[in-house]
């Protein structure tokens, strides 16, 4: 299992990308931050990015506010 | 133009604009259409210090030009129109903005719109900082600001049009003496959709120097075109002198001149791999929306749909007129301001033309379309340009439009009952007749046209509806339409519209993505500091002249670093230097909130003075908190149930689904319960929602006229 921004749990499966969790949970907004147990992932290395069973993966929206 | 042109002047005022200076003309204009008074009124010091402007010095003068029996419709009620002492800016994006303030024939309390265009900076060039129009003409009339005769009038036109693109051309043809003076005329209409509905809105117009043509920005929310037709104006208009890009007079050009180009280079850097709003505009939202299940569909039962990416952003593009300046203010390289050129309208009085169709927004493509199960790009291009023309809101009629389609589908409504129409979710047809019958003031058009909450009352007056149901489904609060975006799963954005002072539109908070996708609102006392924070940097936009657009819809992602990302630090440290450069007053972000503080209080005060603006005025319908039918429990069965379990630690599988949806109903509502007290104490306002003395006195504005409303509330609370 996976915690995403500190609420959802998902389940996990060996090979998940970064790519794939934004493909699964529909994130299509283009500005967006990535980091997995506190490291902030490029946006050029999503595809190959591999997110380990138990992370903490926060997708934050930089939209808020308005 | 060859023919002979009649123009009666009932009234004149002869002037000589004073000059600009750091943003201000130091007075407003005061025009009464039915007396014929018209008179200038000084700004003073004091004025400028707790109101700022644009909406803040519409309600300071609204306030003192009414009385606490003043309805939308009384003599006394007014359209004030200002921009700020940031607006005409041209150096720095998104900063030719207009608010209008009026009593809302909906909401029958303060509503506040705001829009592009030329006029709210044209009006301060030409000597004004606001006009106040007030009275009720005998006959219809144009007002006129004519900085180059140096008068103001009040003149009867016979032969102008009313619907607003026949009005524009014609008009324009009329007061320009030769064709660049175009440039610089602006005007504020409304249509016949006005004359006869509640929905009315304010067209503002710009001239768009590259289509040599009218095109027209939006002021809509709480019917402010109703109030301007209800008063017999058929526009508003200002002829300016030619003007330079310093024309404010800033107290320090150069610091405006640094942070405008920065913000260009940030713009022209970031926005072609971000939002893309130089291509779409605002439409960039569609396809993200229904990804995120937050677009509005079928009256709010749902919120995606698949043919939503019909209509999305990258469609948008294709069919938008791309590479040609928007226009909407001078020097906004956002540029968000698109149009469709040449379209053939297939229906109406105006089947045939071909017109330029400004728009479409995100809002009116959710309002008209999605929200109506409306899909077909076509038929939402056609609806909103008549719902512009006639001078109609398209937020507030397409939500109308949707509540009553579902109306029909449960039977409360029928074929006998709409006049034959066939009124089911995707039926467009049946939209734009409706349309047609809101602008000529019969058939369906006339129950439409009062909006969702009155159309409620007639319907279980007249057809015996379920009160409960169309509460519960009548995406209404205060008497206003709600804004296009689902709320269901994000408790903060329920409190974002309906913990509002004019109703639920987005321009106060905007709050989902924080709150139900990022989880960063935890508590309620996080959700009710973002609902102080937000609510009060917004406010601000409106006291200045400037477009939120800019503030977070392109971000040099170095933001993300920042310690406070969600408030976009860089971009509040411009605004802090455009604001001090353009009027020499040096502030910081503390004296930002306390400035819209000032008038987001008036406001409240104001709305209990006209005998609302109370907590049991801010409850939302029970559709933007949770599922009010099975088929809308059903439609996400597994994200509900789910809930039940961690929420609540319910067993769904042993309970029925009438008992799933009352626990969910009685936990939601208990929690925006709680939000609400949290929101209030944030404010400083008692559990009713009323600010306190010491509130108001803190915030420099316990006048006694003001103490007085307040206090006759906080005696029954003790």
């Amino acid at each position: 299992m996976i915690t995403l921004n500190k609420r959802e749990r998902l389940e996990w499966q060996e090979g998940l990308t970064v790519q794939a969790l934004l493909e699964r949970k529909t994130f299509t907004y283009p500005h967006i931050v990535i980091s997995i147990n506190g490291i902030v992932i490029d946006h050029d290395a999503y595809a190959e990015t591999l997110i380990p069973d138990e992370a903490d993966v926060r997708v934050i929206h930089l939209i808020a506010g308005g | 133009m060859t023919e002979k042109i009649i123009r009666h002047v009932l009234a004149e005022f002869a002037y000589q604009a004073p000059k600009i200076e750091r943003g201000y003309a130091n007075q407003t204009l005061y025009v009464n259409v039915a007396t014929g008074e018209i008179k200038a009124k000084p700004v003073s010091e004091e004025m400028k210090f707790k109101f700022t402007g644009g909406k803040g010095f519409d309600l300071w003068l609204l306030w003192n030009a009414v009385n606490d029996n003043t309805k939308w419709n009384s003599p006394e009620n007014e359209i004030v129109i200002s921009s700020g002492p940031c607006g005409g800016t041209t150096q720095y994006p998104g900063s030719g903005k207009s608010l209008v303030t009026t009593i809302s024939p909906t909401t029958e309390v303060i509503t506040d719109s705001n829009a592009g265009g030329h006029f709210g900076p044209l009006l301060k060039f030409s000597g004004w900082d606001a006009i106040e129009v007030q009275g009720i003409a005998e006959r219809d009339v144009v007002v006129i600001v004519d900085a180059i005769a140096g008068k103001v009038t009040v003149e009867e036109l016979p032969d102008a049009p009313t619907d607003t693109h026949l009005l524009g051309a014609w008009l324009y043809d009329v007061l320009a003496e030769k064709p660049h003076e175009k440039y610089y005329i602006a005007m504020v209409s409304a249509g016949t959709g006005a004359d006869h509905s509640l929905l009315g809105c304010l067209n503002f117009s710009l001239y768009d120097r590259k289509r040599q043509d009218v095109r027209y920005k939006q002021a809509a929310r709480g019917g402010p075109g109703t109030v301007l037709r209800h008063k017999r104006i058929k526009a508003l208009v200002v002829r300016a002198k030619p003007f330079r890009g310093d024309a404010n007079h800033p107290a320090d050009p150069e610091r405006i001149a640094r942070v405008g180009a920065d913000m260009q280079h940030e713009v022209a850097t970031w926005d072609p791999v971000q939002n893309r709003m130089r291509n779409r505009g605002t439409p960039y939202l569609v396809g993200i929306m229904s990804d995120y299940d937050l677009l509005p569909v079928n009256n709010f039962k749902f919120g995606s749909h698949p043919k939503a990416h019909d209509i999305n952003g990258a469609y948008w593009e294709t069919r938008l007129t791309q590479g040609l300046p928007d226009g909407c203010w001078y020097g906004c390289t956002i540029a968000c301001a698109h149009a469709v050129d040449g379209f053939e309208l297939q229906t109406g009085p105006y089947k045939g033309q071909r017109v330029i169709v400004d728009g479409p927004e995100y809002e009116t493509i959710g309002a008209v379309g999605s929200t109506c199960g409306i899909f077909d790009a076509d038929a939402i291009l056609e609806l909103n340009f008549y719902c512009d023309t006639y001078g109609i809101d398209t937020i507030s009629y397409g939500n109308t439009i949707g509540f009553l389609m579902e109306c029909y589908e449960a039977g409360i409504l029928d074929l006998e009952k709409t006049g034959g129409l066939e009124l089911t979710f995707g039926n467009a047809a049946a939209s734009l007749e409706i349309l047609h019958q809101v602008a000529q003031g019969e058939g369906l058009g006339r129950l439409a046209g009062l909006g969702i909450r009155k159309a409620k009352a007639y319907l279980i007056e007249h057809f015996e509806a379920d009160p409960q149901f169309v509460q519960d489904i009548g995406m209404e609060n205060k008497g206003m339409e709600y804004s296009m975006y689902m709320g269901k799963e994000s408790l903060a954005q329920q409190g974002g519209y309906a913990l509002t002072n004019k109703g639920p539109q987005h321009d106060e908070a905007w709050l989902i993505f924080m709150d139900q996708v990022n989880n960063q609102l935890p508590t309620f006392e996080d959700k009710a500091e973002a609902l102080h924070y937000f609510p009060m940097w917004r406010t601000w936009f409106g006291l200045c002249g400037f477009c939120k657009l800019p503030w977070n819809d392109v971000v040099d992602p170095k933001n993300s670093k920042s310690a406070e990302p969600a408030k976009i630090p860089h971009h509040v440290q411009n605004y802090v230097d455009i604001f001090a450069a353009v009027t020499g007053r040096e502030i910081d972000i503390n004296d930002i909130i306390a400035m819209s503080e000032r008038v987001y209080n008036l406001q409240r005060v104001f709305n209990i003075r006209l005998g609302k603006g109370l907590r049991e005025h801010d409850y939302p319908p029970y559709r933007g908190v949770g599922p009010v039918t099975e088929e809308e429990y059903e439609s996400r069965q597994e994200r509900y149930d789910k809930q039940l379990r961690e929420w609540l630690g319910l067993d769904p599988d042993a309970m029925t689904l009438q008992e799933k949806m009352a626990a969910h109903r009685k936990y939601r509502t208990e929690r925006y319960e709680h939000l609400m007290d949290a929101v209030y104490e944030r404010r400083g306002w008692t559990r009713n929602g009323v600010p306190t003395v010491e509130k108001l006195k803190a915030l420099g504005i316990g006048f006694p006229e003001v103490l007085a409303v307040v206090e006759k509330h906080l005696q029954v609370e003790g």
